[in-house]
């Protein structure tokens, strides 16, 4: 009899607890390594135009396991990441389908692409490295190289070589430079640390106000939000943002994307979710809101990211640099560059 | 009846066991597939032995550390008599409810090299950088101070309870013999309490080889790196599974060592509470040397970071403030008492069946039961979703084959997969802090309820169950608060529109926004706290 009593209470149990994920009719669910804040306004906008409600759920870690495990019975429509590098290991687990949209075509330029359109970048963002206004003034002509040559010993701030935008930019160099030449910039760069790397971008830029290192690593965007930090407002005017390698390969460019899910069970309005983020409200906003570099060429960037100047991006294939991932994170292993 | 009963008892535990062991089980089997892409060989080649001395160091460096914080506190506020002694023998315990993680922004922020001290130490003397030295707070020993401030009273709580259910007498009867203070201490107290030392290390040291936020935000890497670094970056499941298998392994030996060096000693004593007017009264320097210890303690793991978190939560109160906090808030709550609930059943289960049949398979069953603890979360997480989404799979197929609706994923999908995960991760506090409760209870009472005619089941009902009330009440404040804090397991297996205050927390402190994640961080904390305060006056008034 207990027994008996004890399953119905444990089955029971178990229907509450499952009961209380049960979705509204119109939906699109949203896997996301991008923090939640940073495209909520986005997926507000969509469901207010369109009525469908977005279920985000944000991790760092994990998520492109957690599919693959989930299989045909995952809910997730979608997987937003904010580098390549999981865009291209998505789709190489064979876990996204390819989306061909004529909007989707029409507004995000073909290099954008995957290589069967299975993921669509939305936003792009530039390495950028920052030199200190009060010692060093701009360098508009620095170069990732500098960084390593013995001038810069002890001047330079960075965050973990482990995250994904500086292993996509080793990644880069591998794919231009070879292995050999990237493990000898890579050591070289370790040596002129002036600290362990350690930190977020924005914990860089403060490092450099206090005089710590002359010359950070960090993305675009983070100034652009900074400036629009009253309480931050100073560390973001203590540095000049230069776009390196002018004169020679171009300044490194990294993507946020999307991908369509292998078994996406609200396909439509998946798609109307990535023609809507590709689209002009939505890239206006991420350009305005997050200082990314919208992807759509008509929607220009907030007048802010466009007061920093124009630049000539890399145009290496971010097929080529994801296809060096895995050696780049080995070569970080190799030089011990975090340890 | 009572043998049908007693089999159950025997089945149970097991059952329970495999349940809670199968998520371990699934990555160890992980670990012997083939793998082709060479990146264990990588890491022995590069960063490995690198990974695992700091593993080591920081195990090291935590467990020394917490031994010194916690048992002169112990000792302190059980045996001796001073002013705030009362006040101090609760408040030592609230650490617990800091999150880790938290401490650790709040000091890097504090101490980093643009944080305030340094930036009043530059501007008080006009220093420049490279004018004076300052203690770098990113460093393994960094870490480690952060890990032992928050996990200290662990330690603390069982060995306060050693020392206060030690009987006072054979203190004083070695003190009567000519032994002084400091050797009677250490020749009758510490051996005495050994079990509830051994238990409280292990606790610290398994949940220091799992954290991975704290370790991470101080640029210190460790094994749990790897593990992150092999399975995630370079996309080999084997190899991280490899090495959480060599984890597992060395906690195993550890553990097995402990009990074996102690398997002759048979502690029971009779006396429950001691003797309390029998405490030391302090006067002159050592008053105000353990009132000055004791309290600084609590101001480093306590009053300092909840200040900090008290200023920014303050300062950017509209910004942080958020409709659905209070649903968070609600989640967060009954989520930690289900699992406190469902670890205190877990814990009973398996000690009992120890108890009522002592032997290898008991103690292989507790122990068994244990090892999700030294797990690292998202480890954990992963193993958890290998066996509930096969179920998953395999129901769906078996209801499409009877041409029933499928169910979807009713397991992994739900918060069933989350409460397990928790389970996992958790049950070895419940069971370790009822277990060193449970050996204290002299089976001669045990026996004296069996001659006069009890069954097993109603001996450990109306003797037993009642003699343990604290440790179940501890058991309970302990994973109640532990699934307050969980981050990476709740992060990677909660269903869509859930978040607890650890996951919403995190998407802050994750980019080190220590603005916006201070209001949410203080009710964590403050949540935490509550049930610590309620319960412990509960114990207090009983005892």
């Amino acid at each position: 009899m207990s027994i008996k009593k004890s399953l119905t209470v444990l089955l029971a149990g178990t229907s509450a607890l499952a009961s209380s994920m049960s979705f509204a009719a119109e939906e699109v669910n949203v896997y996301s390594y991008r923090q939640p804040f940073l495209i909520e306004p986005m997926m507000k906008e969509f469901t207010a135009e369109t009525g469908v409600k977005v279920n985000i759920l944000f991790a760092k870690k994990g998520l492109i396991e957690r599919i693959k495990r989930e299989g045909k019975l995952s809910t997730a429509d979608l997987m937003l990441t904010s580098d390549f590098s999981r865009l291209t290991m998505f789709t190489e687990e064979g876990l996204a389908q390819p989306v061909d949209s004529d909007i989707l075509n029409k507004n995000i330029p073909s290099q954008f692409h995957g290589a069967e359109k299975q993921w669509y970048a939305l936003t792009s963002r530039a390495r950028n490295i920052y030199s200190s206004v009060e010692r060093v003034g701009p360098a508009p002509t620095i170069t990732y190289q500098d960084l390593a040559t013995p001038a810069f010993k002890g001047k330079v701030c960075m965050r973990s070589g482990k995250h994904p935008y500086n292993v996509s930019l080793l990644a880069s160099i591998i794919a231009h430079e070879g292995e050999a030449k990237a493990k000898t910039w890579l050591e070289g760069l370790k040596a002129n640390l002036a600290r362990k790397p350690q930190g977020n971008d924005r914990a860089q830029v403060k490092a450099v106000k206090e005089g710590l290192c002359d010359y950070a690593l960090t993305n675009s965007y983070y100034l652009g939000k900074m400036l629009n930090d009253p309480k931050q407002v100073a560390w973001a005017e203590s540095v000049h943002i230069n776009f390196p390698n002018q004169a020679t390969t171009g300044t490194h460019v990294n993507v946020s994307g999307i991908a369509l899910t292998k078994y996406a069970p609200n396909k439509n309005n998946a798609i109307k979710l990535m023609e809507f983020l590709s689209g002009d409200v939505a890239q206006q906003m991420y350009a305005e809101i997050n200082y990314e570099y919208p992807v759509k060429e008509d929607v220009q960037p907030s007048k802010l990211v466009a007061s920093w100047g124009k630049f000539k991006a890399d145009d290496i294939k971010l097929s080529d640099i994801a296809a060096q991932h895995q050696a780049a994170i080995k070569l970080l292993d190799e030089v011990k560059f975090d340890l | 009846m009572i043998s049908k009963s007693f089999n159950l008892y025997k089945l149970l535990p097991w059952v329970v066991t495999c349940i809670l062991l199968s998520p371990v089980l699934a990555i160890f089997f992980s670990a012997f597939s083939t793998d082709e892409s060479g990146s264990f060989q990588h890491l022995i080649d590069t960063v490995l032995s690198t990974y695992i001395s700091n593993s080591l160091l920081v195990i090291v460096y935590v467990v020394l550390l917490s031994i010194l914080f916690a048992l002169p506190c112990a000792w302190f506020v059980a045996c001796c008599e001073f002013p705030t002694r009362e006040k101090l023998q609760w408040m030592l315990m609230l650490p617990l409810a800091m999150p880790p993680y938290i401490i650790a922004i709040v000091y890097t922020d504090l101490l980093d090299f643009a944080g305030p001290v340094q930036l009043t130490i530059r501007a008080l003397f006009d220093w420049q950088p490279s004018d004076y030295y300052f203690p770098e707070v990113r460093t393994l020993f960094g870490a480690s101070v952060i890990l032992a401030l928050s996990l200290f009273p662990y330690l603390y709580l069982l060995l306060r309870g050693a020392f206060l259910t030690q009987s006072a007498g054979l203190f004083h009867a070695a003190r009567t013999l000519g032994v002084p203070p400091l050797r009677a201490f250490w020749r009758v107290s510490i051996p005495l309490s050994r079990s509830a030392m051994a238990v409280g290390v292990s606790l610290i040291a398994m949940e220091t080889l799992g954290d991975f936020a704290t370790v991470n935000y101080f640029a210190v890497h460790t094994l749990t790196t790897a593990i992150y670094d092999t399975w995630l970056e370079l996309g080999s499941l084997t190899t991280a599974a490899k090495i959480s298998s060599l984890m597992l392994l060395a906690i195993v030996i550890l553990i097995s060592l402990e009990s074996y060096s102690r398997r002759k000693q048979q502690v029971y004593q009779r006396n429950g509470s001691g003797n309390t007017e029998l405490r030391f009264v302090l006067t002159g320097w050592q008053k105000w040397g353990v009132l000055a210890f004791t309290w600084s303690l609590l101001a480093f793991s306590l009053f300092i970071p909840i200040a900090t978190l008290l200023y920014y939560a303050v300062n950017y109160f509209n910004a942080s403030l958020n409709n659905d906090l209070m649903q968070y808030t609600l989640n967060s709550l009954w989520l930690a008492f289900l699992v406190a609930i469902l670890s205190i059943l877990v814990a009973l289960l398996v000690n009992f069946y120890q108890r009522l049949s002592p032997g290898l398979g008991a103690k292989s069953s507790i122990r068994l039961s244990s090892l999700g603890y030294a797990v690292p979360g998202t480890v954990v997480a992963i193993g958890v979703l290998i066996p509930l989404t096969s179920i998953d799979l395999w129901l769906n197929d078996v209801l499409l084959g009877l041409d029933l609706k499928p169910v979807g994923l009713l397991l992994s999908g739900s918060l069933v997969i989350l409460v397990l995960g928790y389970l996992v991760r958790f049950s070895a506090i419940a069971v370790g802090s009822i277990d060193s409760n449970l050996v204290q209870v002299s089976p001669s009472l045990d026996f004296a309820s069996r001659t006069l005619g009890n069954g097993p089941v109603k001996t450990l009902w109306r003797v037993n169950i009642p003699l343990i009330r604290k440790g179940m009440l501890t058991a309970f404040i302990l994973v109640f608060i532990e699934s307050m804090k969980e981050l990476p397991a709740a992060l990677l297996l909660r269903p869509f529109n859930f978040e607890t205050l650890a996951t919403y927390v995190y998407q802050f402190v994750s980019d080190e926004m220590i603005e916006l994640a201070a209001l949410p961080a203080l009710m964590i904390i403050g949540l935490g706290l509550v049930p610590f305060i309620v319960v412990n006056r509960l114990l207090e008034k009983k005892t």
